[in-house]
């Protein structure tokens, strides 16, 4: 599902730049749950942004489902964007004037499917994340982990191949961190590809596969036997 | 690009972000709003300018009489000069291809009755070249012509206000008025462009005015039109010398400041006409003024917009729209709003200079029916839609080119 080769990244930072990735090679099969770990600047953002075609790698090689990422036009890598990913970030990035039901709609509209249907996706989607009742409200009505399920609906009403979450559970307690994992193991279950970045290693451990970085390289990639959030979830 | 999926998401845009919206539209409106109004004034004033002015023919000398304050030829000073009819004649005969047409003026208040109407204006005996020199244009029936002095006939031409007033819209080709104990028959109407005033006058041949004060010879004053081809520095040189003839003629010595004077209407004109340049190019300064100001108003609200939308541009583009979806929305949106709010404002404007239109303005700031013309008011409106549309591009296209990732870091 993704293949990556040697993938460097550096940010110019004044005079002197920062070498943030060095040389990443790593491929995942489709349906994998993936942990991102690693301590704050060893890169995982990085590597997330590039493999979400949110950021662009200077060097090496990355294929999407086989299809080659590379050299991009904004237009695009837009389209791409909306065919193959589903974002969940960690401030959550929904459009604050927009009701729960209008965000989770805002990837079809922009794959251009028609208004009610839109609609009735969008509801259908909110439903699985628990949400129905709250289709209306706007974000500033709904707590944190309300807010990051939304967000999962939305990344999930696009129907993507991947889903990439850069600390989904950063901004939340650790009950609503284990709804939320709950949710996205979930999602796996149903046969999805979701990489997840993460620095906290419970959070990790409710993954199949853990990757580490460190200074930009892959220092550790193994298999995990799945810890359930279900258990955790009253 | 039209489809009503994108108008329901900029109306939605639109409707939820209401301050944003208003504070756009308002600048918008305010900015085409003073425009309109200020314009309108300034034309107004203008009006009132012209109006004063420019109603007349301006190839015009009008020649008065007065005292002399210098003794000369034998004459004491304080010597009442009078224009005699052969005083025109030997005029014309000196200037013959000067002139254009001549006629003299002999004013007079007179009571002025029919049927059961009745009210004072103010009669002038005149002769056919009048209806040229006042630029009358008859609405019913003929001027005064030769055939009238030559019979010395008892015709009356009367002003639009006049019939109204004496005869209540009926036709009063044919009736007879009183005017100061004899009765004229009225052979016309005429309308004048330069106001209700102008049109209270009462025309009659002058030989018929001197035939009812006792069968004289005198006149008040002299109009006299110079050919047009002649030009404005040929009427000034034409001033001096008829002015010199007329002193020759009657008597007076040279250097007296009084008896007779010449009104140049030319010269009038072309001071006051320059006086309303002036205004003008003022008024057209301040509105221009008013315009940029509303294009940096607009400029610095869409600036503000767009970085304010910095995050949900971010956003957007995670979940799959194009630079090119984005520029197009935002840019939709602000020619929706400016289109909207540009012509509130310009009703607006219109809608306030008809309303404050009146005497009283006329009276007190000498604005005459203050308008814009319509054109004008949409070519300027359509002028600051487009400003606000490149300057809502420009910011637009900039944040439809920032990274995802950077847009997302905008807090």
């Amino acid at each position: 599902m993704i293949e990556i080769k040697d993938l460097h990244k550096s940010y110019k930072m004044g005079s002197n730049s920062l070498h943030v990735l060095k040389g990443i090679n790593f491929s995942c099969e489709a349906g994998e749950l993936v942990a991102i770990m690693g301590s704050s600047g060893s890169g995982k953002s990085t590597l997330l942004n590039i493999l979400g075609m949110l950021d662009e790698a200077d060097s090496g090689s990355y294929t999407l489902d086989g299809v080659p990422i590379k050299n991009l036009s904004e237009t695009k890598a837009a389209q791409y964007r909306n065919k193959f990913l589903g974002f969940v970030f960690q401030s959550f990035n929904l459009i604050n004037y927009k009701s729960a039901l209008e965000n989770v709609a805002l990837p079809l509209y922009y794959q251009k499917v028609a208004r009610k249907e839109r609609q009735e996706k969008s509801l259908q989607y909110l439903e699985r994340v628990g949400l129905k009742e709250w289709a209306t409200h706007l974000p500033s009505e709904l707590s944190g982990g309300q807010k990051q399920r939304v967000a999962i609906a939305r990344a999930m009403a696009a129907e993507p191949k991947v889903l990439l979450a850069d600390e989904p559970t950063g901004a939340l307690d650790s009950k609503t961190s284990y709804e939320v994992m709950d949710l996205i193991q979930k999602i796996n279950d149903e046969g999805n590809t979701i990489l997840v970045v993460t620095h906290e290693p419970d959070i990790a451990e409710m993954c199949k596969r853990v990757i580490h970085l460190k200074d930009g390289v892959i220092v550790e990639d193994k298999q995990v036997e799945q810890v359930r959030a279900a258990q955790y979830v009253q | 690009m039209f489809s009503r999926d994108t108008w329901k998401e900029i109306f939605e845009t639109i409707q939820k972000n209401k301050l944003r919206t208003f504070l756009t539209g308002f600048t918008v409106a305010v900015g085409i709003f003073i425009f309109v109004t200020l314009f309108g004034m300034g034309n107004g004033l203008n009006n009132t300018f012209m109006e004063f002015f420019g109603n007349d023919a301006t190839n015009i000398f009008r020649i008065y009489p007065s005292q002399t304050t210098i003794p000369y030829g034998g004459f004491k000073a304080k010597r009442q000069i009078e224009f005699k009819n052969e005083d025109i004649d030997e005029i014309v005969k000196e200037f013959a291809p000067l002139i254009d047409y001549t006629t003299p003026q002999i004013q007079r208040n007179a009571t002025v009755t029919y049927g059961e109407e009745s009210d004072n204006y103010n009669t002038r005996g005149v002769a056919p070249g009048m209806q040229f020199a006042e630029k009358n244009i008859l609405m019913r029936g003929r001027f005064i012509n030769t055939n009238d002095l030559k019979e010395r006939a008892k015709f009356a031409v009367i002003g639009r206000m006049v019939q109204r007033d004496l005869f209540k819209g009926e036709n009063p080709i044919g009736e007879y008025i009183d005017i100061g104990g004899s009765a004229f028959k009225v052979i016309g109407v005429f309308q004048d462009d330069g106001g209700d005033n102008e049109e209270r006058y009462i025309y009659i041949p002058y030989t018929t005015r001197q035939l009812i004060e006792g069968n004289n010879d005198k006149i008040d004053q002299i109009t006299l039109a110079f050919k047009e081809s002649i030009g404005y520095s040929g009427a000034m040189r034409f001033q001096g010398k008829l002015d010199a003839f007329i002193r020759q003629q009657k008597i007076i010595s040279p250097k007296d400041p009084r008896g007779i004077f010449i009104e140049n209407v030319a010269d009038n004109l072309k001071r006051n006409q320059q006086f309303a340049n002036v205004l003008k190019i003022i008024i057209s300064g301040i509105a221009f003024a008013v315009i940029i100001s509303g294009i940096i108003g607009i400029s610095n609200i869409m600036v503000f917009v767009v970085k304010e939308r910095t995050k949900e541009i971010g956003i957007r583009k995670a979940m799959g729209a194009t630079p090119g979806i984005i520029t197009r929305t935002i840019l939709l949106e602000s020619v929706f709003i400016t289109t909207l709010f540009g012509f509130v404002g310009m009703i607006a404007g219109i809608i306030v200079l008809n309303f404050i239109r009146g005497d009283e303005l006329k009276d007190n700031y000498f604005i005459t029916d203050p308008a814009i013309n319509s054109g004008t008011a949409i070519f300027v409106t359509i002028l600051l839609i487009i400003c606000g549309t490149i300057a809502a591009y420009i910011p637009a296209r900039r944040a439809a080119r920032i990274k995802p990732i950077v847009a997302l870091r905008d807090e």
